[in-house]
């Protein structure tokens, strides 16, 4: 029990070098299903320790918190934990089939260690209590799912990912420059230690200049990482050109591990109710709400439809981004809900360009043609991620609007509830292109092979996300429990 | 107010905006990768300047430093060794972005961005 929040980030960062070793596709993807399901296991160990028992904590070679690097494992850090293993988890089984048609043979071992080192550094970043651990973790992710994206079949997957890089790092020194200054002022890189010597030494309260620097450079750079809309740039076209599992993986994990980093300094570092916090709720709540506008009107005019739903993901991001922007109870239960729920309803959307790319070759809206009824289980596993998507009751993306309506209504701007209902309703246009072309459109004429269903080992893990999709729609105690605890360790933080 | 003392701050600034200016303005790949290191290089000299001491040495505990009755005033190591980290972060960077910008080099013959907008637009 002790050394759960250790194994949850050595076990794959272990699993990525042996997958090396052997230079076989088939060992590596073996190892790293082992790998990405024992740390699923951990996480899920880790998620009931935090909630039954409490908080857990773990000194890398034994150093003592303030000095040393401590791991802290509390219901919010649990939460990104299952969401970013249990992602990795389902993608992996998928993953086989889809990597072989869109990495060549002996590219696969690598592709599978970069994808594990990926996940390394997201589970680094939620199980770490260490801020400056955070910023090497976040390299860490970043810099593998650089290399990841660029393996993607189109040659634009290689400008797409050189503009993230640069972006990217960019992002990321601008996070160095806020947690190094952080530092200057308290003269230790602990998160908890942080908040507290922010505390006693007064420096919250006196509007510290270097505070407000250290914030904002932390702000900027974080809403880089999770593409906050004028800050999304390179979002479009690093999911667009990426293999469909590394799109899969980071649309469901990525930017929420970023969203996670932004909680972690904003509510826990600084706390509730400063100076700060209020300001930065104005700030963002208008890119949050520009998000969920501009980015879905310009979903609704795209043509590749893996880049409709990149936009989307920018909209979904708006979203969790205006919960948070709440600074409520309320607000950030939905943020933080909105979280899981949108890995579940992107990462099945995903899965269903990655099949629909499968056996057809590309996802341009025009493939879609008949679609429905030559590959109905994918289609409808579509309808139902689309459904989730727009918000439609017994599904998970109705429980977190629901959440964002609510407490949208107990702070009593009208105006941002028709704007979150207005984002739907452009959702629902969207995902309607989709559908309608599917369904309801004859297919092309030049039919020159039956391209049948999607195989099992696709069909598997997408059907798994849509029944993921209903039952957290109907039964929330799972993810609503977590996220109440996370917001309430958030809340009570000042 | 010192102004003329925080000279390396100010050297920090400088660099760091005239990394981003090249970052920004240049359009071939390298010379973006040049600006990127130089702007992420003004972040190393801000982190060793917030640990040095005027006047401070080495934080080695000798025997003359313990017989001498003053207080001997150490610099910070710590933000030097972030700086080792974040260094190697650094350097893996710069090689992903050159290895990214060989493969765009061989599939495109180019690494101009002008270049390779006007021929991912021509298809």
């Amino acid at each position: 029990m002790i050394h759960l929040p250790i194994a949850q980030v050595i076990i794959p960062l272990l699993a990525a070098p042996l997958c090396l070793l052997f230079r076989s596709k088939h060992v590596a993807w073996t190892i790293a299903l082992c790998a990405t399901w024992l740390s699923f296991g951990v996480s899920i160990l880790l998620a009931i320790h935090v909630t039954t028992v409490g908080p857990l904590s773990y000194n890398i070679g034994g150093w003592p918190a303030p000095w040393g690097i401590s791991y802290y494992i509390d219901a919010l850090n649990a939460f990104v934990l299952l969401i970013v293993s249990g992602m990795s988890a389902l993608v992996l089984p998928y993953a086989k089939k889809s990597v072989e048609i869109e990495i060549d043979d002996p590219s696969q071992p690598y592709f599978y260690s970069l994808l594990l080192i990926c996940i390394t550094g997201l589970l680094g970043i939620a199980a770490t209590g260490d801020a400056f651990n955070m910023y090497v973790f976040l390299e860490l992710s970043s810099l593998s799912s650089y290399a990841l994206i660029g393996m993607g079949p189109r040659r634009r997957a290689l400008t797409a990912a050189y503009q993230y890089l640069i972006m990217g790092t960019i992002g990321a020194t601008f996070i160095l420059i806020g947690i190094g200054l952080l530092y200057s002022l308290t003269g230790t890189l602990n998160i908890h230690d942080l908040a507290l010597q922010l505390r006693v030494n007064d420096i919250l309260s006196s509007e510290n200049r270097t505070l407000l620097t250290a914030f904002a450079f932390l702000t900027v750079g974080l809403s880089l990482k999770l593409a906050l809309f004028p800050l999304h740039l390179w979002l479009p076209n690093a999911y667009t050109y990426a293999p469909s599992v590394v799109t899969i993986f980071l649309a469901a994990t990525a930017t929420k591990v970023a969203i996670y980093m932004l909680l972690r300094f904003c509510f826990g570092v600084i706390g509730n109710g400063t100076v700060f916090q209020m300001t930065l709720g104005k700030i963002i709540l208008i890119p949050a709400l520009a998000a969920i506008l501009v980015a879905s009107i310009v979903a609704i005019f795209q043509y590749d439809i893996k880049r409709m739903l990149a936009y989307s993901s920018i909209a979904q991001i708006g979203y969790m981004i205006l919960g948070i922007s709440f600074a409520t109870t309320t607000g950030l239960t939905a943020g933080i809900l909105h979280m899981f729920n949108h890995a579940l309803m992107k990462g099945l959307l995903f899965m269903v360009m990655g099949a629909v790319s499968y056996r057809v070759g590309s996802v341009y809206i025009n493939d879609f043609r008949g679609l429905g009824r030559k590959m109905p289980w994918t289609m409808s596993a579509f309808v139902i991620g689309g459904l989730s998507l727009m918000g439609v009751p017994m599904t998970a993306g109705f429980i977190s609007k629901w959440y964002l309506v609510k407490a949208a209504l107990e702070n009593g701007w009208w105006d941002v509830i028709i704007l979150i209902l207005l984002g739907s309703l452009l959702a629902v246009v969207y995902i309607w292109r989709v559908v309608e072309t599917a369904f309801f459109n004859p297919s092309h004429e030049h039919e020159e092979e039956e391209s049948g269903e999607a195989p099992l080992s696709l069909l598997i893990p997408m059907w798994s996300l849509v029944i993921a999709n209903i039952y957290f729609g109907i039964d929330t105690s799972l993810p609503l429990g977590l996220a109440q605890q996370a917001t309430a360790i958030l809340m009570g933080a000042n | 107010m010192n102004w003329v003392g925080h000279y390396n701050y100010w050297g920090a600034i400088f660099l760091m905006m005239s990394g981003f200016y090249v970052v920004i303005s240049r359009g071939n790949l390298i010379k973006k990768l040049i600006g990127l290191n130089i702007f992420s290089t003004s972040v190393f000299l801000l982190y060793i300047t917030m640990g040095k001491i005027k006047g401070a040495t080495a934080p080695i505990l000798t025997e003359a430093s313990q017989l001498t009755a003053s207080p001997q005033i150490y610099s910070n190591p710590l933000p030097h060794v972030l700086i080792l980290t974040a260094i190697v972060v650094g350097v893996a960077t710069t090689a992903v972005g050159l290895a990214l910008t060989v493969r765009i080099n061989e599939r495109y013959g180019t690494i101009e961005e002008d270049e390779i907008r006007a021929k991912d637009d021509s298809l």
